[in-house]
């Protein structure tokens, strides 16, 4: 927070406007010195970004919780036709949020698209309780995913551009700890809600929308504005003296050349650059190999002949998990390097898939799974942002980030078709096997195709 | 030009104010509302205590002759309950049970109830067996939300589908089902049809989208049902014994066997109709495999009912959530209003 502070003061009369100072809650005693803070504490912009993103995940899963139940009991519906739209729409949401990406590069327009995103799906809620009928309510889940679509790689570029190069592991972390924990409580407020309303879908409805636009609110007052705080953090000429690492912000940068165009082609010719093409690359391959949390869930059901209340509860373990380990691994990415942690991330979900393959059973079983499975997330999920960011310039930084979601987004995608054909094909342990095979597979060629340290931009690498 | 912390704090605690105020007015609101129905509603079917029983003789001071069990709809003290009416005089005066369910049937003395039942920290739901006096003989937890219910006419098998929503972390928006068989005799409980081998085309077909609903018992052993997988739906008959399912034809959804076994009702898909409305209610001969459209032509979202060899009933939307129609069975006739504030009848007695 400190660090953020002292970087973003010193940046000149011309960059103050818009930019607020932090939070009084969030500035750091003065006694201790900036080395000793960069080493703990993460930008202020970074916690409100994630307190944004908690409050938003508790309203957005206050609705996915009560939403089956309102289909059916509310309205009568068949919620089996919803499932039609999932495919169809996964395209247009990997567009969205290239375009999304795209826009908030230009002119650095990041806090309006990420307003732009968390309101259209806080104006989602309301839109709910008109919405009667299967088309209706598909719109409206349409509508709030183009907006989760829109804000996602703004949100994740202010956040690296926000945390020093140093941090970036760190308050990847911290963000996404914050937005697990926002679904985890999302639920219960649900059910609370549900209980002292009597049933009262609208009443979930409305309290979710309250939250949501609580989030805007936040998001709207203490994140800063366009362009000049984020980039006073990272642009060389502004670093601050005594910072560690400073040339290390700018690190796929061809030299000097912050002020350049962002254009689409400019944001296309990102893949044009070595580090950041072999980055996606890698992402995607090893998406490829990424079985879904549903498959998963799945078989450990049918494996473990759990008890079908035990069934809801297997996200849980796994958001459990995520939650505790996306702050510690997001340090050692730091610490040990973001492409080695992402690596290890999914040696885990191998080590997990292992576990379901084995044959040995007991109570341990589904506990080890879930937690290698949330380990995943937290050393895979932020820890790849945190990871890219070091290879976009910053003024492309959420066109890049984007880039990089939805290749491997593409992927997972992709994979979860091949593995719904080879269960088809082979039965569900034979297609869990090949795509075990496939993930050792991929991530030794991951490793592989990682630019090797002795790489001449190499030096420019912050923390790899 | 920047505006104070101070100013952003208060402009803050400002919005939460108003939003926390609109929020509690929601839930109060909500509240209030749920309290008035427990009061009688005008209008709606009169309804008064007493005892239902499943058979034509237990039961004291039941109305002899067949009768409908249905839950009922309507506000009032007894919404949701278990309620008898005679078959000659659906539209009459209603006996409640005192015992709620969100989805019913009964066959042979035998009522299933599936039940809501808060837990600590989120709904859940059972599945209730119940004897003929409606007491509950035995209870199986459910992994989603009821949605159909069948006994077969003996009384000793039953079957139930559930809803159970998809994990929230990937894709909220995904839904499948799950179907379950229990013998009464024995109590053993097949949890999931997706677990019996799957026959298709002549060979063992397998696949994880698989989805079963809606099954309709013709005895104790063989049953059909509608199966779910690659986009398409099929009619299957299966066998408890053998753990098989093989698939009969295409586009049969929530299939009703007649009381004869020579005919089944179900909802068919049709094109050309809106998305969010597409089905038509149709009767497929099983010896000629004819379909017959019937005069019912609004959209029905519902596993029928034959109230006898020659009608069907259903439920629509109503003003109280649901009411029940019926429409001949050979395409003849019109659609005509059973009863109002009512749902998941079964004919006893």
């Amino acid at each position: 927070m400190y660090v953020a502070d002292t970087r973003t003061r010193p940046a000149g009369p011309g960059t103050t406007p818009g930019l607020p100072a932090p939070p009084p809650a969030t500035r750091a005693p003065a006694s201790r010195t900036p080395s000793d803070l960069a080493r703990r504490a993460v930008p202020a912009t970074v916690l409100i970004l994630g307190a944004v993103s908690l409050i938003t995940d508790v309203s957005a899963e206050m609705v996915t919780a009560v939403l089956p139940l309102y289909l059916v009991t509310g309205l009568g519906l068949s919620p089996l036709g919803f499932g039609l739209l999932d495919g169809i729409y996964n395209g247009a949401s990997a567009l969205v949020r290239l375009v999304g990406g795209h826009l908030a590069d230009r002119g650095r327009r990041y806090k309006s698209m990420a307003v732009l995103g968390y309101g259209l799906s806080a104006l989602c809620k309301p839109a709910l309780l008109i919405a009667h009928s299967v088309a209706g309510i598909s719109a409206v889940l349409a509508v709030d995913r183009t907006g989760k679509g829109l804000r996602t790689a703004p949100r994740d570029a202010m956040i690296s551009l926000a945390a020093p190069p140093e941090a970036q592991g760190r308050s990847f972390g911290v963000h996404r700890a914050m937005d697990t924990a926002g679904a985890l409580l999302g639920p219960v407020v649900a059910f609370v809600v549900m209980r002292a309303a009597a049933d009262g879908f609208d009443a979930v409805f409305t309290v979710s929308f309250c939250i949501a636009a609580t989030g805007v609110v936040v998001l709207l007052l203490f994140v800063p504005g366009r362009g000049p705080a984020p980039a006073a953090v990272l642009s060389p000429e502004d670093a601050v003296p005594g910072d560690p690492m400073p040339a290390d912000s700018m690190p796929a940068e061809p030299g000097p050349a912050e002020p350049g165009p962002v254009s689409l082609r400019a944001a296309m010719g990102l893949l044009g650059g070595r580090e950041l093409r072999r980055l996606t690359l890698c992402a995607l391959v090893l998406g490829l190999a990424t079985v879904s949390d549903s498959f998963l869930y799945l078989m450990l059901q049918r494996d473990l002949d759990l008890s079908v209340e035990w069934f809801p509860l297997l996200p849980l373990g796994t958001s459990a998990s995520f939650l505790l380990l996306a702050i510690p691994l997001g340090r050692a990415a730091d610490r040990f390097g973001r492409w080695a942690v992402f690596l290890a991330g999914h040696g885990g979900l191998l080590i997990a898939y292992g576990l379901v393959l084995a044959p040995v059973r007991g109570a341990a079983l589904p506990i080890g799974v879930l937690v290698l499975h949330g380990a995943f997330y937290a050393a895979t999920d932020g820890v790849l942002m945190a990871a890219a960011a070091g290879s976009v310039p910053a003024r492309l930084r959420s066109s890049g980030l984007a880039l990089v979601q939805t290749g491997q987004a593409g992927a997972r995608f992709a994979c979860s078709l091949m593995f719904g054909a080879a269960w088809t094909a082979w039965g569900d342990h034979t297609a869990l096997a090949v795509a075990a095979a496939a993930l050792a597979a991929c991530t030794v060629a991951a490793a592989a195709l990682r630019p090797a340290r002795s790489a001449p931009d190499q030096g420019r690498q912050p923390c790899p | 030009m920047p505006v104070s912390v101070r100013v952003r704090l208060g402009v803050l605690l400002a919005v939460v104010v108003v939003l926390a105020g609109v929020a509690t007015a929601a839930v109060v609101h909500a509240s209030g509302r749920a309290a008035s129905r427990a009061d009688d509603q005008a209008g709606g079917p009169a309804v008064r205590a007493g005892q239902i029983s499943l058979t034509a003789t237990a039961g004291g001071g039941a109305a002899a002759g067949e009768r409908l069990v249905f839950r009922t709809m309507g506000w009032g003290p007894h919404r949701d309950e278990l309620v008898s009416v005679p078959a000659a005089d659906p539209a009459g005066p209603r006996t409640a049970s005192g015992v709620r369910c969100l989805r019913f049937h009964a066959a042979g003395g035998t009522g299933i109830c599936l039940r809501r039942a808060p837990g600590v920290v989120g709904e859940s739901y059972r599945a209730v067996v119940l004897d003929a006096a409606l007491h509950d003989r035995r209870d199986f937890p459910l992994g989603g939300i009821p949605t159909r219910s069948r006994v077969s006419p003996s009384g000793r098998m039953v079957a139930w589908t559930v809803f159970v929503g998809g994990d929230s972390y990937a894709d909220s928006s995904s839904f499948s089902t799950r179907t379950s068989i229990l013998d009464t005799r024995t109590w053993r409980l097949d949890g999931s049809l997706e677990d019996y081998r799957i026959v298709r085309d002549g060979r063992t077909y397998r696949s994880p989208d698989t989805n079963f609903w809606g099954v309709t018992f013709a005895d104790d052993t063989h049953f059909y049902a509608t199966l779910a997988t690659g986009g398409q739906t099929y009619l299957v008959r299966g066998d408890v014994t053998a753990r098989t399912v093989t698939t009969l034809r295409s586009n049969v959804e929530c299939p009703s066997l007649s009381p004869d076994g020579t005919r089944l009702a179900f909802k068919k898909r049709v094109a050309g109709l809106p998305a969010d409305a597409p089905w038509r209610l149709t009767v497929l001969d099983l010896r000629t495999m004819r379909e017959t459209a019937l005069a019912e032509r609004r959209n029905v979202d519902d596993q029928a009912l034959w109230l006898d060899g020659r009608t069907l009933a259903y439920a629509l939307p109503g003003d109280y959530g649901s009411d029940l129609w019926t429409v001949p069975a050979d395409g003849g006739g019109s659609p005509r209003r059973l009863t109002t504030a009512a749902l998941a009848p079964a004919v006893v007695g």
